[in-house]
């Protein structure tokens, strides 16, 4: 989107961030909240509607879930069985995506933002009880959240019969302890069990079966925190910002070789990635250019300078780029950067936080680095990336583009999508290199094995 | 050592809070963990008698995640991270300068980390679950130095801030 002063600068969109970039002295405390952002507001307008109208609301605003998957929040929330409870919303704060930074930072620095959100969202699908799933790094932020837990228990927005509304909620902040697989929403269900984060079958889904077997809503920070702002203000004023099924705002997570790193909340569709990267985020650092960048997190294929101005919109990136916005983790490399040193680290990471309960992914994941490795590493054979690729072709059959999945989760085909990258992109340039390689290692007395 | 008394009551209000009090199975691990530094066999079998279940399957949740030390680690953990932004930035020359300087240290344990969420700060590294970053590895080496004198404040060896558990 372009600047309304007619500068033409690209600008941001402030919804979800608006508040804690405007107090950055104090704005997770429950005192500027209140005095300063109005926080906790929305209850009585969400109380004095039906559950129904709310779930409702949230449909018709089109607010898709920031997390990753992009599943529309109130088709999902209409998914739990009718009259079946115990139930349970569980809000995921694992945020373990490379190059993801967004969720944490509104946990830090807006908690009761989120909290707000919890108690319409739970009200939405009347449950008594919420968890929030918080990874375990993220000390501040269990800090934060814990403080700001206490404090609305204290000041009556969570506990019994919250405003007079007839309406209990508890909230509990779950730790996690260290692996990014229970980011995934069943892995999440597993760990909160006290069990090792291992992904479950789908179906059952969440909505049906979570945690303890009864039916379950599993929304990611950013997603919760919107929930307020469709509340107050109505979904047509929501659903306005946007275009098509992006609608409304998104944080972007931008990293890697850009001057400003940074969180940018922007509008969904109007804005470009060149808005974002070149404008927002300062562009590529000092006497550089662009390589190519990934778009939405690790499992996200990668894209190059020619897709710049590609609009932000979830359903162009996947339909026509063959990639995903995803988590919102735009990671910028610029002509130094070795493509193949990239893929290896995104293997390896993998490799680390396979759970190991799915053989193709299990497997996988480990040859995938392996073969990755010596490529980066001088060591690579001119069939290497069609090893790859072949054996890859049992992870993610067709290699296409949105993924097939031979694996309960989906951490099974995104090992696959920094090869099928490199492959697209970087094919020509990766075998003539092997090929060379292999000339130098022909002429050493001894070749490494 | 294991768990106290004091902390089995406070185990009993983290059982509390759950549905069922397999749930509790993390938050104790972190609890233990505090306590005596890492997560001995003796904390998991008080745990699996507290929660009702058996000490393989506590063990089994445990070393399962990369924050549960099951052997005595440093007082301060110090988590490089060499994911994407942070490799590109000096990521790993940084773990690896400060892997050699502390090698020996019985203070500090330096551990290679995914990515840790800090990437506007890379090469970003945590200190006991405190943000810190950028940083080469002298600058990085003077900040550890501040917790090891007491200049900084560290967090426990899981990251709890204040001796009470968060809600
Ligand atoms: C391997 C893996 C890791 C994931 N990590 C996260 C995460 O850290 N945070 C998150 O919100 N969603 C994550 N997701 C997506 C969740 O499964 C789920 O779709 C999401 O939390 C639903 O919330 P939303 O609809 O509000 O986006 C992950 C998925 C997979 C397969």
């Amino acid at each position: 989107m372009t600047d309304a002063s007619g500068k033409g600068g690209p600008t941001e969109t402030l919804m979800v961030t608006k508040f804690l970039r405007a107090r950055p002295q104090d704005s997770w405390t429950i005192d500027a909240a209140r005095r300063h952002n109005n926080a906790y507001q929305t209850l009585d307008k969400a109380f004095a509607m039906e559950p129904d109208a709310v779930v409702q609301a949230v449909s018709d605003s089109v607010l898709r879930g920031k997390g990753g998957a992009g599943f529309g929040t109130g088709q999902k929330w209409s998914f739990l069985p009718k009259d079946v409870f115990p139930r349970y919303l569980c809000v995921n704060a694992d945020e373990g995506e490379p190059c993801t930074f967004k969720d944490h930072m509104l946990l830090e620095r807006d908690p009761h933002q989120l909290i707000e959100g919890i108690v319409v969202a739970a009200f939405a699908i009347r449950t008594d009880l919420a968890f929030v799933y918080v990874r375990g790094e993220f000390a501040l932020a269990a800090d934060r959240l814990g403080q700001a837990i206490r404090d609305a228990y204290d000041a009556g927005f969570l506990g019994k019969n919250i405003l007079g509304s007839g309406f209990d909620l508890d909230l509990v902040l779950h730790r996690g302890a260290g692996c990014y697989i229970a980011g995934d929403e069943t892995g999440l269900l597993s760990s909160l069990e006290g069990e090792r984060a291992m992904p479950r079958i789908k179906p059952p889904f969440p909505a049906a079966q979570g945690v303890y077997a009864a039916p379950t809503i599993v929304n990611n920070v950013e997603t919760i925190s919107t929930v307020p702002h469709i509340i107050r203000r109505g979904a047509k004023w929501y659903n306005a910002m946007g275009e098509n099924r992006s609608t409304g705002t998104r944080i972007f997570s931008v990293s890697g070789h850009v001057e400003r790193p940074g969180n940018y909340e922007v509008e969904l569709a109007k804005t470009s990635f060149r808005d974002l990267i070149e404008g927002l985020a300062g562009g590529v650092r000092d006497g550089h250019t662009l390589k190519f960048f990934i778009p939405g997190g690790a499992s996200s294929p990668w894209l190059m300078p020619q897709h710049l101005d590609a609009p932000l919109d979830m359903d162009y990136v996947q339909g026509e780029l063959k990639s995903m916005l995803g988590s919102g983790a735009v990671m910028v490399f610029d002509d130094t950067t070795d493509p193949l040193q990239v893929a290896w680290r995104l293997g390896k990471f993998f490799e680390h936080e396979s759970c190991g309960k799915c053989t193709p992914c299990r497997e996988g994941s480990g040859w995938i680095a392996k073969v990755l490795y010596r490529m980066a590493n001088g060591q690579g054979r001119s069939d290497d990336l069609d090893l790859l690729l072949s054996f890859g072709n049992n992870i993610v059959p067709g290699l296409n583009a949105p993924f097939a999945q031979t694996t309960i989760c989906a951490l099974g085909p995104s090992t696959m999508s920094p090869v099928v990258s490199l492959n697209r992109w970087f094919r020509d340039e990766i075998i003539e290199r092997m090929r060379a390689d292999e000339t130098r290692r022909a002429g050493l007395a001894v070749t490494p094995a | 050592m294991g768990l106290t008394d004091a902390d089995q009551r406070r185990a009993q209000q983290i059982i509390d809070r759950y549905p069922y009090p397999k749930s509790a199975v993390l938050p104790l691990l972190h609890l233990a963990q505090d306590r005596d530094g890492w997560v001995s066999p003796e904390a998991m079998e008080q745990i699996a008698e507290l929660l009702g279940l058996t000490p393989a399957l506590v063990l089994g949740t445990c070393s399962f995640y990369t924050m549960f030390k099951r052997e005595p680690a440093g007082a301060l953990v110090v988590s490089v991270c060499t994911n994407l932004s942070c490799m590109v930035n000096g990521g790993f020359d940084l773990f690896d300068q400060l892997r050699s300087r502390y090698q020996e240290s019985s203070d500090v344990s330096v551990e290679e980390v995914e990515c840790i969420a800090h990437c506007d700060h890379a090469p970003a590294f945590q200190v006991n679950y405190d943000f810190h970053g950028p940083a080469d590895a002298h600058g990085a080496a003077d900040v550890i130095e501040q917790y090891l004198d007491g200049r900084l404040a560290a967090r426990t060896i899981s990251g709890t801030a204040r001796q009470e558990v968060p809600r």
